[in-house]
């Protein structure tokens, strides 16, 4: 029971990481991003090449695996992403499913279209007994920890810098923001930077659970999509109570109720999207 | 890549069919129509068949009975509905005498249809579901069926202390072939299955499934999934610690592939699996062929998919030896029934009543060798059918 539980919430954190980077673009920027899960992919494959090919050591490939897609990011959304801030929402799907398919051929012609296997560091592989029906993963705890973290530090960030604050005035009002001489423009580019390199992020540290292959970013989307949903868009703790939700019932469904296990989070999507259209702790669109 | 070195071979046997246009003209050259997944999920299956029926053009040379042989390749990327298009642009477009591949059982479901109608032999290469070959009276099969690959280990387990088993499959045909066939067989033979759940087919996290079958506390977790996904599986086994609770992992030989089974690492030694090919199959046959095959294509080691891609071109050839270069679809299927012959996984043979292929099945256990992990075999059932039983 409590192992189920745990893994959950492991489970939960992961989905959390990889899916707050979209409820800043979706959130903040009011950008459908669907090529969201691509950044995530991006991260993953930095991480198996230093890995396995460099044979560098699965910490230190971490914060590559942020910088790298956050670059990439950044640079993206300077060159095309800018061009449909004010385009309709169709647009914006059009394009950014386009970037999901581009990466996607671009994965198997340069990495092969099989999953990558990588072998974590042994002090981060298996299982301790904590008592009787409580097994806890090495690599899980490790998540939960690390997605704890990351989760403090978004808060602080947004609570109580400077930058902070600005990005904050910007959702709400960005013409008023403009206005009072914030650099909107440049907030958005490091926002959307920050986004997709915390996706690379979880994309490295899930291979180990999850696995990456050049169908990742269309496997992945509609976590994503009900992570975002559900947890409503532009908050920390919104997202992150929907993520360890959705994670907790993905994996006990599964458990207890194996046959109809992989349809429990949807039905959980439904109920919660009746109960609380705007997200959890959703307020009305500001737009 | 692989389907661009097949055009210039293509091109190649035009421009050497120009030269001798005098002899020519009495035999069109003869166009296989290769559709398999080269892309997405399921590729690591098209490229090893596609390896294997390019290495055996490369050894046995492009004309057979006076006939060149073209191989047209198709990537289908695992959907059905183009499987379904290409056949039938080869057939009525391309003028191919013969359609070949077939990844996936849908796939082959999908273009069954095409064959029956344009009367083109259609030599199912991979996909494993058992009634395939019921599909359509011009299939036949050169890869294996699920219940022929199952019932072995379902027989050997209760003879070697494996009493309760959990098994876990992928919830598609090959898997519930799979399943159906442990549970009737183990049950025969005194097993009990203590639990069991269908894992669907997209799925992110085997945690919970794998889980559950260490809660249950079996002896043994049967499990099949697709080529390809059995990396994923072993993990969570490894990180639950079910070895380290006496528990086994067997199944048939798909969740053990060869083609990622070195990159699996020290969690999969001491699986047991059942299937008809292992690369460690010690036969001059199979070294020879090994040998060729990691010669030709670098870093890739030939799996169970890959033989049935080698054997599918041996069974093309030696049917037209027969037929004096005829590809006419009854005359074809008339003359390979009951075909036998010497493959890499031992001796196979075209079942002349269901066109489907009966072949030894061998009994594995992961093991490393001289640094590498291979499925060692160490008991072999003669000659078994598609449905599992033996003569």
């Amino acid at each position: 029971m409590l192992t189920v539980l745990f893994d959950g919430v492991a489970y939960g954190a992961l989905l959390f990481l990889l899916a707050i980077g979209l409820s800043i673009t979706l959130g903040i920027m009011n950008f459908v991003n669907l090529a969201h899960g691509a950044f995530a992919m991006l991260g993953g494959y930095v991480a198996v090449v230093m890995l396995n090919k460099w044979g560098i050591p699965f910490l230190y490939c971490l914060p590559v695996a942020f910088i790298m897609p956050a670059l990439v990011g950044v640079a993206l959304e300077r060159t095309l992403y800018a061009r449909l801030y004010d385009a309709n929402p169709l647009d914006q799907v059009l394009f950014t499913i386009g970037i999901v398919f581009a990466s996607m051929a671009g994965a198997s012609y340069f990495m092969g279209a099989q999953h990558q296997i990588i072998q974590v560091p042994r002090f981060l592989q298996g299982q301790f007994h904590v008592f009787t029906g409580f097994d806890v993963g090495v690599y899980r705890l490790f998540l939960i920890g690390f997605c704890g973290v990351i989760t403090l530090l978004l808060h602080l960030a947004l609570m109580k810098t400077r930058f902070g604050s600005r990005l904050r005035a910007a959702v709400d009002n960005g013409r008023i923001a403009r206005g009072l001489g914030i650099n909107v423009n440049r907030l958005f580019a490091i926002s959307f930077g920050v986004g997709s390199g915390l996706a690379g992020l979880a994309g490295a540290l899930g291979i180990e659970i999850l696995d990456v292959d050049p169908v990742f970013p269309i496997k992945f989307l509609i976590y994503f999509m009900i992570v975002v949903a559900v947890g409503g868009t532009g908050t920390v703790g919104g997202p992150l109570a929907a993520a360890l939700i959705l994670g907790i019932f993905d994996v006990a469904g599964k458990y207890y109720i194996s046959q109809v296990g992989a349809f429990i989070i949807y039905a959980v999507m439904v109920a919660m999207l009746i109960w609380r259209p705007y997200g959890l702790f959703g307020r009305k669109a500001a737009r | 890549m692989i389907a661009r070195i097949f055009v210039r071979v293509g091109v190649a046997a035009l421009a050497l069919g120009a030269c001798v246009a005098s002899e020519a003209l009495a035999q069109q050259p003869l166009k296989i129509g290769f559709i398999e997944p080269m892309t997405g999920q399921f590729a690591s299956t098209g490229k090893q068949v596609a390896a294997a029926v390019k290495l055996y053009l490369a050894e046995h040379g492009d004309v057979v009975a006076g006939r060149k042989i073209e191989v047209l390749v198709r990537d289908d990327a695992n959907a059905p509905e183009t499987t379904k298009r290409y056949a039938q642009e080869l057939v009525a477009n391309d003028h191919v005498e013969i359609l070949a591949g077939f990844g996936l059982t849908p796939l082959a479901f999908a273009a069954a249809p095409i064959a029956t109608a344009a009367k083109t032999p259609m030599i199912v290469m991979s996909a494993g579901t058992f009634v395939i070959p019921q599909k359509s009276p011009y299939i036949i099969r050169t890869a294996f069926a699920l219940p022929q690959n199952t019932a072995p280990i379902a027989m050997w387990a209760p003879k070697h202390g494996i009493k309760k088993v959990y098994t876990m499959v992928t919830d598609y045909g090959p898997g519930i072939d799979s399943e159906t066939t442990f549970k009737n067989v183990f049950k025969a033979n005194g097993g009990e299955i203590v639990g069991e759940v269908r894992v669907p087919q997209q799925n992110p996290d085997y945690a919970p499934f794998v889980q559950r079958a260490k809660d249950a506390k079996p002896d043994a977790l049967f499990v099949f999934c697709p080529s390809g996904e059995g990396a994923a599986v072993m993990k969570q086994f490894a990180e639950r610690g079910l070895a380290k609770a006496g528990i086994k992992l067997i199944g048939p030989g798909d969740v053990t592939d060869d083609d990622i089974l070195d990159s699996m690492g020290d969690p999969a030694i001491g699986t047991i699996t059942s299937q008809h090919y292992s690369a460690d199959h010690p036969s001059a046959e199979n070294k020879a062929y090994v040998a060729a095959f990691e010669k030709a294509n670098p870093g890739m080691r030939p799996n169970f998919m890959s033989v049935g891609g080698w054997d599918g071109m041996e069974l093309v050839y030696e049917v037209l030896k027969k037929t004096n270069g005829s590809a006419e679809g009854d005359k074809f299927i008339a003359a390979a029934k009951g075909m036998s012959w010497m493959s890499p996984r031992g001796k196979i043979t075209v079942d002349p009543k269901t066109r489907d292929i009966i072949q030894n099945v061998y009994i594995r256990e992961v093991k490393r060798v001289n640094g590498h992990l291979f499925n060692v075999e160490f008991d072999t059932i003669p000659a078994v059918r598609p449905d599992g039983t033996t003569e």
